[in-house]
């Protein structure tokens, strides 16, 4: 199916044009996230991997962004930049602060971003490692699926996009079973992460009312069919690092239909900070 | 890391021997040879490179901060990958030089430790705030080309790991010039708003960028020997005019105005620019950690020094092999 194609099928093309924001939002927002390390990482490798896995997000949500664009959607910037929390779709996992339970007390001024200085006084980074590991780990099995879209735009990208993401899935594949056992601190900090990060994560697969659509045009399967097997994968992972699924979770939705955690807008607030001091610069 | 060997002996005037081997040493070091690690140096020679590579990756890893801090304010997706791109190089940078300090016997922990502690030294662009995006722009373009100047002339010197070390973080710095100049050009012909930010930011910027290479040749310490071991290949003024002879002309061009207690004018029959002397005893005071932001700096990289612990005890811990037991819930088979 080509872009032309797409011109006599409504239904289709919307739902399409969902999926493709889906896409794009989670690889915006977890490439903010990450790239919020940058320079302040626990040790200088992984301020370094933590960068890199940024980069290669944020270039995921631009060549998104570009298909959406190709749909007859804005041009990538004004969909990053130009957007409101109510109109993105990405899933809570992504939007999540690293804060932990520390939270209460905002630290000194370090810096003019204040969102900064709190990651630098209170981020915890195995947050980050394991939201990374639930986040590549699901990326790496929709990139799959998605190689065999009939929406060939997106198959094309896929498969690009794949080889990059299978060194995200080594980063955590390779530290976590390293982590989780080295030392009980570690290992309890991590363990807290999986069981307060678990419920989102599963919400990265929150069903939409176009999935059907979707799946029935052979563009993307739905999404608890991914979900299955997205645990498939992490299980035996979550295993080798000593690490256990936290009992009867229930996933947290929202985010695919424009309901979102409050941090999205502190996100965004970020993200579009000098953007909005005048949109129609070129910056 | 290199151990302290016994070629390392008889590394101080007085010992027996010394004279003919630094006499052999200078003769090499003249002739353009790279000392390696297992080489026999003096040990000023050594400690004034374990000092200088230092204070380079401490640079690099306080220089990650001002610029680091506007990623998540970079205003379109290819200014955030450009920036993000750019601060990991930094700190890649950071990572090769003291990987070269450590060829010198000094571990990076204790190297980190004392750049905590105020005790090692950074250059002193990064005590000063970055306010502004256009700051970012400024610090991405000017601080890149001066620092492209005095690195290029590095890359020459003496020490191989360090030369070596150099030519890369020269190659990576060139996209980052071109990345600053880019996003310099973008607000010197954008709006009112963009152009008036990128004057802000360089009558904020322009002192710390003319104290950049260095105190004068006139006062400065170290240069003589620095020279005489080609550590060092140009002085700090030769490398200030340097820079100023090929950057000032770009920002006029860009209409980029300097501030005018500088009195900047070109002496075209000695090809140099003049100007009036900065204070060197307020560099000196910046750099002792006096700057306006040194202690949030330090603050800065003391809490992620301090959070990063955890990640370094555990790494230390699996490289070791030591493991601790699975809690009984889980069924792993390793």
């Amino acid at each position: 199916m080509t872009t032309a194609a797409l011109a006599h099928n409504a239904s289709t093309k919307t739902a399409l044009i969902d999926l493709l924001y889906r896409l794009g939002d989670d690889s915006l927002i977890i490439g903010h996230r990450n790239s919020e390390w940058t320079g302040i990482g626990p040790i200088l490798e992984e301020d370094i991997a933590f960068s890199s896995m940024a980069q290669d997000k944020i270039g995921h949500a631009l060549a998104f962004y570009t298909l959406l664009h190709e749909l007859g959607e804005p041009d990538p910037d004004t969909i990053a930049y130009g957007r409101g929390p109510e109109r993105f779709r990405c899933c809570s996992l992504v939007t999540l602060d690293i804060f932990g339970d520390g939270k209460s007390a905002p630290p000194a001024a370090l810096s003019n971003n204040p969102v900064r200085d709190r990651v630098v006084a209170q981020g915890d980074w195995a947050i980050s490692l394991v939201r990374q590991f639930f986040f590549s780990e699901a990326d790496a099995v929709r990139m799959a699926a998605l190689e065999q879209s009939a929406y060939e735009p997106l198959a094309h990208l896929a498969r690009k996009l794949r080889g990059e993401i299978k060194y995200h899935t080594l980063h955590a594949r390779t530290l976590l079973p390293r982590l989780g056992r080295a030392t009980a601190e570690s290992r309890d900090r991590l363990q807290s992460a999986a069981a307060a990060l678990y419920p989102h994560a599963l919400g990265m697969f929150e069903p939409t009312p176009h999935d059907a659509t979707l799946a029935d045009a052979g563009i993307a399967p739905a999404e608890p069919e991914l979900c299955d097997r997205w645990q498939r994968e992490i299980a035996p992972i979550m295993d080798g690092s000593g690490l256990v699924f936290p009992p009867r979770s229930s996933p947290v939705y929202g985010g695919r239909t424009g309901k979102h955690l409050p941090e999205l807008t502190e996100v965004l607030d970020a993200l579009q900070k000098v953007y909005r001091l005048d949109p129609t610069a070129i910056w | 890391m290199v151990q302290i060997t016994e070629k390392w002996t008889n590394d101080r005037p007085g010992d027996a021997g010394y004279e003919e081997r630094l006499a052999a040493f200078e003769a090499r070091v003249g002739r353009g040879d790279k000392v390696e690690p297992g080489d026999w140096m003096p040990r000023d020679y050594r400690d004034q490179l374990i000092r200088l590579i230092h204070v380079h990756a401490n640079s690099e890893i306080c220089g990650a901060l001002p610029e680091g801090t506007w990623i998540p304010h970079a205003p379109s997706l290819k200014r955030k990958l450009a920036l993000c791109a750019k601060v990991q190089d930094e700190v890649g940078h950071g990572q090769l030089l003291y990987r070269a300090a450590e060829t010198l016997g000094k571990p990076r922990e204790e190297m980190i430790e004392e750049l905590i502690s105020g005790k090692a030294k950074y250059s002193n662009v990064f005590h000063y705030p970055a306010e502004t995006w256009a700051d970012v722009c400024v610090i991405a373009w000017l601080i890149d080309a001066a620092a492209i100047v005095n690195q290029a002339m590095m890359a020459e010197g003496s020490y191989g790991p360090y030369s070596r070390a150099l030519k890369r973080v020269c190659y990576e710095e060139a996209f980052h010039l071109t990345h600053g100049y880019d996003m310099c050009i973008s607000m010197a012909t954008g709006s009112k708003l963009q152009r008036d930010m990128l004057q802000d930011a360089v009558n904020r910027w322009w002192k710390p960028i003319m104290m950049f290479h260095g105190p004068s040749d006139k006062e400065s310490t170290h240069t003589t020997l620095l020279m005489r071991w080609r550590i060092k290949l140009k002085t700090n003024d030769e490398q200030r005019q340097e820079f100023l002879r090929k950057y000032v002309p770009k920002m006029i061009n860009l209409g980029i105005r300097i501030p005018a207690e500088w009195e900047m004018r070109y002496d075209e029959k000695n090809r140099a620019w003049l100007y009036n002397e900065p204070d060197w005893e307020e560099f000196k005071t910046v750099v002792r950690g006096n700057g306006p932001v040194s202690a949030k700096r330090l603050e800065t990289r003391r809490l992620s020094h301090e959070h990063g612990r955890w990640v370094r005890e555990a790494l230390a811990a699996a490289a070791e092999g030591r493991k601790i037991p699975l809690p009984p819930t889980a069924y792993a088979t390793n």
